[in-house]
């Protein structure tokens, strides 16, 4: 004996969140309804075994036709099979494109290909997120890439025009994109305590200051790319290390100021040419495409390690690179106000973000 | 020549990728009405195309317009090879023929194909010239308005109600096996399609020039079925109730000012409008019109082997009556005007053919008593229709089971037949046809005008018992057709009742109930012999009489346990399969105020010597005795012993006064002496003899009880509930259970479907938890036992089709108040047009002093004077409301417009539409009928496992279904649609080739409705219109 058909169609699409959230995991339908039978929030309708298992059944069919749309949000809106109420359809768009961070953080600055994808299965082990829900997740963001790559205007927006997302989630898919449009070294293992987080914050503030978007409105170009002529400009910084009265002068400068205010300031003396030197020369290196994609491990390498061996606190952090970027223009000598302000200011804060342990 | 039609293609969109090679659709269009089509040029490389056509002009006869659909054909234009379709769109023209309904039909239509669904959509341009037709001959009923819905529509009012009519068409099936021929299944399936389409138009004309020949303007109740009945064709069938009806206009008063005696809007009476405590009555004459007597298709002798079986079912009559045909002489007594009243009013019906209603609920005061069920069943044998032309044989098996009907009502005192419908199950060669309906005396107020004096005391009579005169008895009580136990009223204590009242009609709304409502079901398998032709035939009819029987022992004990008295909507089902027949009853069961308080059951064994035995039916009677005390609680129900006197109390007046004239009714001494008690006395007694009865007394307990914050029934208002939100959720649902064991008994497949029916249950429960508080209305369980072709293993499956569901939203205590004291509550529900109407009728009566008093008695006319009386005082109160009313309402016309321009929404491109089952919205005005909405589709699939298998493929294409018929409707401008059935889901499989196939009918009507908040806003249009009606019916 057994139920060979077993359907139930509302006029008005009836969705479960939660049972939305299951298959977005990736559970099958009968570890879903495990997982609904054990849950205490049904305890008290007393549901059987047998009838969580067609209402699952249901829910899962339902999401499978509707996946087809959610794949173009905007359809959504105005096809014409379901009919789901305004906000029901947001919800089901939102959730849809959610993704794991620790998902996130593993494809970050990889190639969206098809190489990257049969190593899910691998990220699927190490995350615990199941393959399935892996498998959306990377289309998502392949999908959110093709659509956004070559768009003009700016990335946050373009996501959240043509995918209806909520502003911090496409602020995550801009990050997302951006990495791998610019492929980022993210997985070398000195990197590995960065979280996804960072990661977004940092790729938020390269978009926001260092693309050609950022300074020229819109107009013309796009805001994947980093601007070339920005980053050919920042070989000028080199005169603060290689002009060495500049360099001292320098010193002087930020040793006066940060003099009684932090804790490692006798290691900062100590050090203060090695680490100017360091984030001048990242600086100077970035016109090489292969360089920019070791941002992130050469700040960690050049920058953040040495401060942390000299158990720097975020506080002389702060004050530091407050103090080194504010006295360069008190330099004389000193002549790339702008490009200083420009460069160090997400240096600055991109740093503080990736300072901890 | 008289109509020129015409269409636009616009635009589509969404369209699918038909050239893998560049993932774009060179896309046109072609437009086909009758023989003529036209073309689109080809849109080339897009997915959205814009066509944006000229307008493509069709000459055509109005008889065309209303049999053909517009044919609207997208496809992909391919330079070597033969273009391929992406899909088609018919669109039923038929509202643009009636001058009431749309004017235009413009939208976005999803293109269909029968093996891929929905393809994306296309944006199109209807509309429709017409030319007068003066032709008397003609064979087109433009004009003719059709509902679905079973009661008088909400902004009409129905002038006349002249009475059944029927048709039915038959065809070849272009594919009847369409397994077994793979030629082109979606050529053939198209075929079908059309073919049903055509016939559904053509049956519909008919229909419409028989309502013309009548005098009628609209179709009231229409229910149109097919029977597919394989290799001997394809019948279309259809009844329905004509009437004429007269819209409730709010903008054009003067148009109803000429006309004052018309105005009797039979309106919803619950919006309550004054605070007297008598339901006025609502009576008006129609315009004279002459009572035809109808002739119905020919009768021919019905041929061949056919076995009948019929029973009607009456409250009570728990054998199947077969032999009771005697019962012509009813209404010879009960006061010699009753008996005269009766006979009058029967001679009107009785010159019709077929005195039968497919309405479900009434215009107030037309519904005077109820006698109970009447239903007729007969099992036949189809043979091939030869000449589909000449539909004889099928024309003469309705007939023969309508007379039987009519002659089963006879025998109840009753003249006609409400709440009526038809019919059939179909198992390869053989096919069971039934019709039920609800014996009644109706108002003849509706029919003719000759007898309203007549009329009148009924009215009157009626006057004193509010809400209960509907239950008390049509029948001679001396000679009654059946045992049953009388006793008086408990609301007027005049009259007799039964002690249990079974219809197929709604609950009245004037009725007095006590408590709540609920939905009781009874279900039943038995197992069949495999047989052939005649002999299959014989076993069947051999079978029925004992369902039948068993589903009402079930009915009846389930109303015990529940503590209620009688049964509304009451729907049984008998469906029949190769080696089993499925009965599934449902109803809604209530208290009835007026009738007395069930008796508990009680247990009685057999065989006392077993101590154990004892002992078990002992813990039987408690689990029994406990349920029922559960479930008075559950569903409020506080017998009425205390309130029995309060319900006298607010008439007192009237009510000495009948008695003083009444003085010839013998009963009216003993009202003191009610005994109110008597339910326990004989309470209902089961004897369990066997095992079978111990099952089935398990059975009547294991119905689980609907979780808390659900309430359940099949009719279109919870008895109880008055408290609804709009916010409403229709759905569908449909299961199939294949039985692996083949050698069940019938008591294990009493359970398997019993379970099956629980189970679908505590799934719509579950899924509709978000909802609580909630209610599921027109909850209808349709089942059927569909052919398999692994002989060993017979498929009985439940394809359990239409729940439907509105949410209420209501502080609890506020319904708990309104439900014990239901005097209360029918106060509340007064409106004010029964007093408007009261007063036109009394001018009426004054205007016509030719009615010849003398042939009646004094007490007859000394009634009138004391009418007259009451008239007056009305007709002062009246003027008052009139005058408040018509300061508040000074923009009738600029509103309604602004209300039409509001039903675009500016946001979203896709308008919402309401579906329901229910004939109106909660909390909401339907300010326009658009016309009706019947629909047919097929769908099919080679790819069965792909398509995520059976439940997959069915699951896409029901919301499939609804999306096309919420495109169809917001087309026609619409943002609702009532009355929505899904008559037929017919569902085929061969699992083997990966194959399956669908069929689905689905009709109702398309409605605007605007809520009643918006409409607050403004005066209540309605209101002012009638009192203006009845100020200028003053006048004159």
């Amino acid at each position: 004996m057994s139920m060979e058909l077993d359907v139930f169609v509302g006029n008005t699409t009836i969705i479960d969140e939660e049972v939305y959230q299951l298959w977005l995991d990736g559970h099958s339908v009968s570890d879903a309804v495990r997982m609904r039978l054990e849950s205490d929030a049904l305890s008290e309708c007393e549901a059987s075994g047998e009838v969580l298992h067609s209402d699952t059944m249901d829910q899962y069919r339902t999401f499978q036709m509707c996946e087809r749309l959610l794949h173009c949000p905007s359809k959504l809106a105005n096809q014409l099979l379901f009919q789901i109420p305004a906000h029901r359809q947001a919800m089901l768009i939102e959730r849809y494109y959610e993704f794991d961070h620790t998902f996130a953080r593993e494809v970050l600055g990889k190639k969206l290909s098809k190489g990257t994808k049969k190593d899910l299965d691998d990220i699927s082990l190490k995350t615990g997120v199941a393959l399935k829900s892996c498998r959306r997740q990377f289309d998502n963001f392949k999908r959110v890439f093709k659509v956004v790559e070559e768009l003009k205007g700016p990335l946050v927006e373009n996501v959240q025009h043509h995918f209806l997302l909520s502003d911090s989630l496409a602020r995550d898919y801009a990050a997302v994109v951006f990495f791998a449009n610019s492929r980022f070294e993210t997985g070398k293992r000195k990197l590995q305590y960065l979280s996804f987080q960072d990661f977004a914050f940092c790729a938020g503030q390269l978009i926001s200051y260092w693309t050609v978007g950022a300074v020229d409105n819109m107009m013309e170009d796009m805001d994947v790319d980093l601007e070339k002529e920005f980053l050919h400009d920042l070989k000028d910084l080199k005169v603060l290390v290689n002009d060495k009265d500049m360099l001292d002068q320098h010193k002087s400068l930020v040793c006066y100021q940060l003099k009684g205010k932090i804790k490692a300031f006798s290691e900062m003396e100590a050090n203060f040419k090695n680490l100017s030197r360091a984030l001048i020369n990242i600086a100077s290196k970035l016109t090489n495409t292969k360089d920019v994609r070791d941002l992130f491990i050469d700040l960690v390498e050049k920058f953040i390690e040495p401060c942390r061996s000299d158990k720097w606190t975020v506080g002389d952090l702060t004050l530091f690179l407050t103090h080194y970027t504010s006295t360069a223009h008190t330099l004389e000598m000193f002549r790339f106000q702008i490009l200083w302000e420009r460069y160090m200011g997400v240096i600055k804060s991109c740093i503080l973000k990736m300072y901890h342990d | 020549m008289p109509g020129k039609l015409k269409a636009k293609i616009v635009a589509g969109r969404h369209l699918p990728v038909m050239d893998r090679a560049s993932d774009l659709t060179d896309a046109f269009v072609e437009v086909k009405f009758g023989n003529t089509t036209f073309k689109t040029d080809v849109y080339p490389k897009s997915l959205n195309p814009q066509w944006n056509s000229e307008w493509f002009k069709f000459e055509v006869d109005d008889e065309d317009l209303q049999d053909e659909p517009l044919q609207i054909t997208v496809l992909d234009h391919d330079t070597y090879s033969a273009n391929d379709a992406i899909g088609k769109v018919y669109i039923d023209i038929d509202p643009l023929l009636s001058s009431e309904a749309a004017t235009v039909i413009s939208g976005w239509f999803p293109i269909y194909d029968t093996i891929h669904g929905i393809r994306g959509e296309i944006n199109v341009l209807v509309k429709v010239e017409l030319f007068n037709d003066l032709n008397r001959f003609r064979q087109s009923s433009c004009g003719v308005k059709f509902f679905c819905t079973t009661s008088i529509p909400r902004c009409y009012r129905a002038v006349m109600v002249h009475g059944f009519v029927e048709e039915l068409v038959v065809n070849e099936d272009p594919e009847y096996q369409w397994i077994d021929r793979i030629r082109t299944p979606r050529a053939s399936n198209e075929a079908r399609q059309r073919l049903i389409s055509l016939m559904s138009g053509e049956l519909q004309r008919k229909i419409g020039l028989k309502v013309l020949e009548m005098g009628g303007n609209a179709v009231v109740g229409y229910l149109q079925c097919f029977d597919l009945e394989g290799e001997s064709g394809l019948v279309v069938r259809a009844i329905g109730t004509a009437c004429t009806l007269d819209k409730l206009s709010n903008t054009y008063t003067p148009a109803t000012a000429i006309n004052p005696c018309n105005s009797s809007p039979s309106k919803d009476i619950k919006e309550a409008g004054f605070g007297e405590e008598a339901p006025g009555v609502p009576l008006s004459s129609g315009p004279p019109t002459p009572l035809r007597a109808q002739t119905f298709s020919s009768f021919s002798p019905s041929k061949s082997y056919s076995r009948q079986s019929s029973s009607s079912d009456t409250e009570l009559s728990l054998t199947p009556k077969t032999g009771m045909g005697s019962g012509g002489s009813a209404g010879k007594e009960a006061g010699p005007l009753k008996a005269l009243l009766r006979q009058q009013t029967q001679t009107a019906l009785e010159q019709r053919e077929f005195p039968f209603f497919t309405l479900t609920s009434f215009p107030p005061g037309f519904l005077l008593h109820v006698g109970g069920v009447v239903s007729a069943r007969s099992v036949k044998l189809l043979d091939r229709i030869h000449n589909p032309d000449e539909p004889e044989t099928r024309d003469a098996w309705w007939e023969e089971i309508r007379q039987e009907i009519k002659s089963h009502a006879k025998a109840l005192g009753c003249h006609a037949v409400v709440g009526y419908s038809e019919s059939t199950s179909i198992c390869e060669e053989v096919c069971i046809l039934s019709a039920s309906g609800t014996a009644a005396i109706l108002s003849s107020r509706f029919m003719q005008d000759i007898f309203i004096v007549l009329c009148l005391c009924v009215r009157f009579e009626d006057l004193m018992s509010p809400g209960c005169a509907f239950c008390h008895i049509p029948y001679d009580e001396l000679n009654m057709p059946f045992p049953a136990q009388l006793t008086y009223c408990h609301c007027c204590r005049r009259y007799k009742v039964p002690d249990v009242l079974f219809t197929t009609i709604d609950l009245p709304t004037e009725a007095n109930v006590t408590g709540k409502g609920c939905l009781i079901q009874a279900r039943l398998c038995r197992t069949k012999k495999k047989a052939q032709g005649e002999g299959n035939a014989t076993a069947i009819s051999n079978l029925l009489p004992f369902l039948e029987y068993e589903l009402h022992t079930q009915l009846m004990n389930k109303l015990k346990l529940r503590s209620m008295n009688a049964l509304f909507g009451l729907r049984i089902q008998i469906s029949v399969g190769e080696n089993m027949l499925l009965g599934l009853a449902s109803a809604t069961g209530v208290y009835l105020t007026a009738l007395p308080s069930p008796g508990g059951i009680q247990i009685a064994g057999k065989t006392p010597s077993d101590i154990t035995y004892e002992q078990h039916i002992s813990n039987m009677q408690k689990k029994i005795n406990d349920t029922i005390a559960k479930n008075k609680e559950l569903y409020e129900i506080n017998p009425p012993d205390l309130v029995e006197e309060v319900i006298g109390s607010p008439i007192p007046e009237p009510r000495q006064r009948s008695r003083l004239f009444r003085s010839h009714s013998e009963s009216s001494d003993e009202v003191s002496e009610l005994d109110l008690s008597h339910g326990k006395k004989d309470a209902f007694v089961l004897e369990i003899d066997d095992t079978d009865a111990v099952e089935d007394i398990h059975s009547l307990l294991t119905d689980a009880p609907t979780p808390p914050g659900f309430y359940s029934c099949n009719t279109e208002i919870m008895p109880g509930i008055y408290n609804w939100t709009s916010a409403l959720q229709m759905f569908t649902s449909v299961r199939v259970f294949r039985l692996s064991n083949v050698n069940l008994t019938n008591q294990g497949l009493n359970k398997v479907f019993n379970d099956l029916c629980e189970n679908l249950l505590k799934s719509l429960y579950f899924k509709l938890r978000s909802m609580v508080p909630c209610c599921l209305c027109h909850v209808n369980f349709t089942v059927a036992v569909p052919e398999d072709e692994l002989i060993q293993v017979r498929t009985p499956s439940t394809a359990s089709i239409t729940e439907n569901e509105d949410q209420l939203q209501f502080p609890l205590e506020l319904s708990a108040e309104s439900s014990s004291n239901p005097l209360n509550s029918a106060k509340g529900k007064l409106s004010l047009f029964p007093f408007a109407l009261l007063a036109l009728f009394t001018l009426k009566t004054q205007d016509t002093p030719s009615v010849d008093y003398s042939s009646f008695t004094d007490r007859c006319s000394s009634w009138i004077e004391q009418l007259r009386l009451k008239a007056h005082t009305i007709r002062c109160g009246s003027i008052k409301t009139m005058s408040s009313l018509e300061k508040a309402s000074p923009l009738p016309e600029g509103r309604s417009r602004s209300l039409r321009s509001n039903r675009s929404y500016a946001g979203s491109s896709v308008t919402v539409v309401k579906m329901t089952p229910l004939s109106f919205i909660p909390g909401t005005k339907i300010i326009k009928y658009l016309g009706i909405i019947n629909m047919f589709f097929i769908r099919e699939t080679t790819s069965l496992r792909e398509e995520g298998g059976v439940s997959g493929f069915l699951h896409s294409f029901i919301a499939e279904v609804f999306a096309m018929v919420r495109a169809h409707v917001a087309a026609l401008g619409g943002n609702a649609v009532v009355s929505y059935n899904m008559k037929e889901c017919v569902f085929m499989e061969n699992p083997n080739k990966n194959q399956a196939q669908c069929l689905i009918n689905v009709s109702g009507d398309a409605v605007i409705f605007v809520r009643e908040s918006e409409l607050e806003a403004t005066p209540p249009q309605p209101h002012s219109a009638s009192a203006q009606t009845s100020s200028s019916g003053e006048g004159t």
